[in-house]
């Protein structure tokens, strides 16, 4: 049986830009999909895509065991949806916006209300309950936005973009109630820029670029894929960076597949691929001691997913680069 | 554990007609609330008839010849069905407006992603423009009693015209709904909703006795859908002049039938359109 979220060669194109260009995702039932990737990537084509407001040119989408495209409105009572931009009435009050989404998700006037009331507690919207949207700030707006696509707590929920523009207070919170949802055995795909929250949220992580999954693993897969440690050293002199530099070369993987060891100068700071943990850095300290190299900092640093996400998409982006300037040379 | 589950799954209802009223009651209840949060839209959609009532009344009242008559009464009598019937039109704009501004702020992408009856959204707007219709036709009823406009046919034959006028609305504010779905911002949706009608309204029989149009007009007059509603208005409230001569055309013989045909046809046809436009919106 497919995930409770299944995509094969989605494509969809606006005029000429190709937005999706054969996507493929797979959620498991009860797991966390954090879609990451850079402005214009696709990723709110695919989310919109997957709950039915887009009619993708090609592909096959399945959600909660349902076609997408032959069952949509089937589809629609499975689902809940935050989009990108807080699609709130202004002129409701919060909970006239909770209670009006409530009916039409079919339930009950009384039912409807009474949901709404426990969902304003939940967002920290009580106080502000019975006051228009319009005066909302906009993190409020983010969480009535969020609050609706929970009023039914559907089985698959879609959140784009969910904690843009959240403090980080109520980012924390948030996130409290994705687990106790995913707890519950909601599936939920999230698409993210802040690597933290893909990190600490998701099972699983898909990098997009240009319409496609270039990458997906969980986090410590992808991490593992852009490499291992390097220890990062900040010498105390300029005029010992040479000799630094030189000295963490023996200790370095380069050649490795592993980069090179790299300096940056104005700040003084190396950096090199190793392994070995903290016994080799131990080591490389008693070294630097031994050659009366000073040094103001020293580190050994994991990879994170700012990392990642930077390697893997910028190095797309140079790739596609060298392409054209191939084609142009010919 | 019953509480969680009640909740969790949605079950489709059973009736599809009873869900889309009902959807449609819960849209136009929320339309409803926020006309009464901005009654600006309501008090500025009065301006331009009262200004028409009052300009027409004592600028060219004495001026415009209908029928056999050119008395400032007679026109005045004349006169009122035309400015109702233009008026009820301007619902175009609004809900055109309404549905560009809730495609605009993400709230169609909202609706379309609910288990909702799909006509719902554009059935509770127009719903909603009706009330505001009626409302204001009150109050421009009111107005037009005050300058001196009377009604000579019974109490039924009266309310038989403003239904007609109600019903012309409501089909145009289905006009105006696919507009809404059609253009980028409110803005266009309101100046794209009011162009047109100008032209339609003055090339009709609203203003002055199309009898003494050229005849390549006064054929379009009388075959406007606009017409047949103001005929037919002018007849249920025993205004038409004296000395006027009835058109010989279908529409302007039986007025009554030709506006609800015209409504009723307007409002299949737009509404189709709608409904397709608003399932495919991107
Ligand atoms: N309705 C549309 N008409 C034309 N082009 C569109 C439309 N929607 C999206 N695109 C284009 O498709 C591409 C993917 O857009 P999408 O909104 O999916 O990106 P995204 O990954 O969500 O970006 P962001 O991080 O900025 O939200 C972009 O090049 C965008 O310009
Ligand atoms: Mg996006």
């Amino acid at each position: 049986m497919p995930g409770a979220i299944y995509a094969e060669g989605l494509v969809k194109t606006f005029g000429n830009v190709r937005a999706l260009d054969g996507v493929d995702l797979e959620v498991p039932e009860g797991t966390v999909l954090g879609l990451l990737g850079p402005n214009g990537a696709g990723k709110t084509t695919t989310v919109r895509c997957l709950t039915t407001l887009l009619r993708p040119d090609s592909g096959k989408a399945v959600v909660a065991g349902l076609d997408v495209l032959k069952q949509p409105d089937a589809v629609r009572r499975s689902i809940g949806l935050s989009g990108q931009f807080a699609a709130v009435d202004e002129y409701l009050t919060g909970r006239e916006n909770l209670q009006m989404v409530g009916q039409l998700y079919q339930m009950k006037a009384k039912a409807a209300k009474a949901r709404a009331d426990e969902l304003l507690e939940q967002f920290n919207l009580a106080d502000a309950a019975d006051r228009t949207a319009k005066t909302y700030s906009g993190g409020m707006r983010r969480r009535l936005d969020l609050a609706a696509a929970l009023v039914v707590s559907p089985p698959v929920m879609f959140m784009d973009e969910p904690t843009t523009g959240l403090d980080p207070r109520n980012r924390q919170q948030l996130w409290e109630v994705i687990k106790q949802l995913v707890s519950g055995g909601t599936t939920l795909l999230l698409t993210t820029q802040y690597l933290e929250e893909a990190d600490h949220l998701a099972h699983d992580i898909a990098v997009v670029d240009h319409g496609k999954v270039i990458a997906q693993g969980t986090s410590d897969q992808l991490k593992a894929r852009t490499g291992g440690e390097r220890v990062e050293v900040v010498v105390h002199e300029r005029e010992h960076i040479q000799s630094a530099s030189a000295l963490l070369d023996k200790y370095s993987l380069r050649g490795a597949g592993q980069g090179d060891t790299t300096v940056e100068d104005h700040m003084r700071k190396i950096t090199t691929p190793v392994s070995g943990g903290a016994k080799l850095l131990a080591e490389i300290i008693r070294d630097l001691d031994t050659n009366g190299i000073e040094i103001d900092d020293i580190g050994l640093r994991r990879p994170t997913l700012d990392d990642v996400f930077l390697s893997l998409t910028g190095h797309v982006a140079e790739a596609k680069d060298d392409e054209d300037t191939k084609e142009t040379a010919k | 554990m019953s509480a969680v589950t009640d909740t969790v799954r949605v079950t489709a209802p059973g009736n599809p007609v009873g869900r889309s009223i009902r959807d449609s009651l819960v849209v136009a209840r929320r339309n409803l609330i926020r006309m009464a949060r901005i009654p600006e839209m309501l008090i500025f959609g009065l301006f331009q008839p009262i200004m028409f009532v009052v300009l027409f009344t004592y600028v060219f009242g004495g001026s415009i010849q209908v029928g056999s008559s050119s008395s400032t009464q007679a026109y005045r009598e004349f006169l009122m069905a035309g400015i109702f019937a233009q008026t009820v039109t301007f619902a175009t704009a609004g809900a055109g407006a309404g549905i560009a501004d809730d495609m605009h702020k993400g709230l169609i992408d909202r609706f379309r992603s609910l288990p909702m009856s799909r006509g719902a959204v554009l059935t509770g707007r127009t719903m909603a423009d009706l009330v505001q219709t009626a409302l204001t036709l009150v109050v421009l009823a009111v107005v037009a009693v005050l300058v001196g406009w009377r009604t000579h046919e019974n109490f039924g034959k009266v309310l038989v015209g403003f239904g007609l006028l109600l019903l012309l609305g409501y089909a145009f504010s289905w006009i105006g709904a696919l507009i809404g779905l059609s253009v980028r911002t409110p803005e266009a949706a309101t100046s794209g909703g009011l162009i047109w009608l100008f032209p339609l309204t003055f090339i009709s029989n609203a203003f002055v006795d199309a009898n003494q149009m050229p005849s390549f007009l006064r054929h379009i007059a009388e075959w406007n859908p606009f017409s047949a509603t103001v005929q037919a208005c002018r007849e249920m409230f025993g205004n038409l002049p004296p000395g006027f001569q009835t058109p010989d055309a279908w529409p302007m013989q039986h007025p009554v039938w030709a506006s609800l045909i015209w409504s009723v046809l307007i409002i299949a046809f737009f509404r189709t359109l709608a409904v397709r436009k608003y399932r495919s919106a991107a």
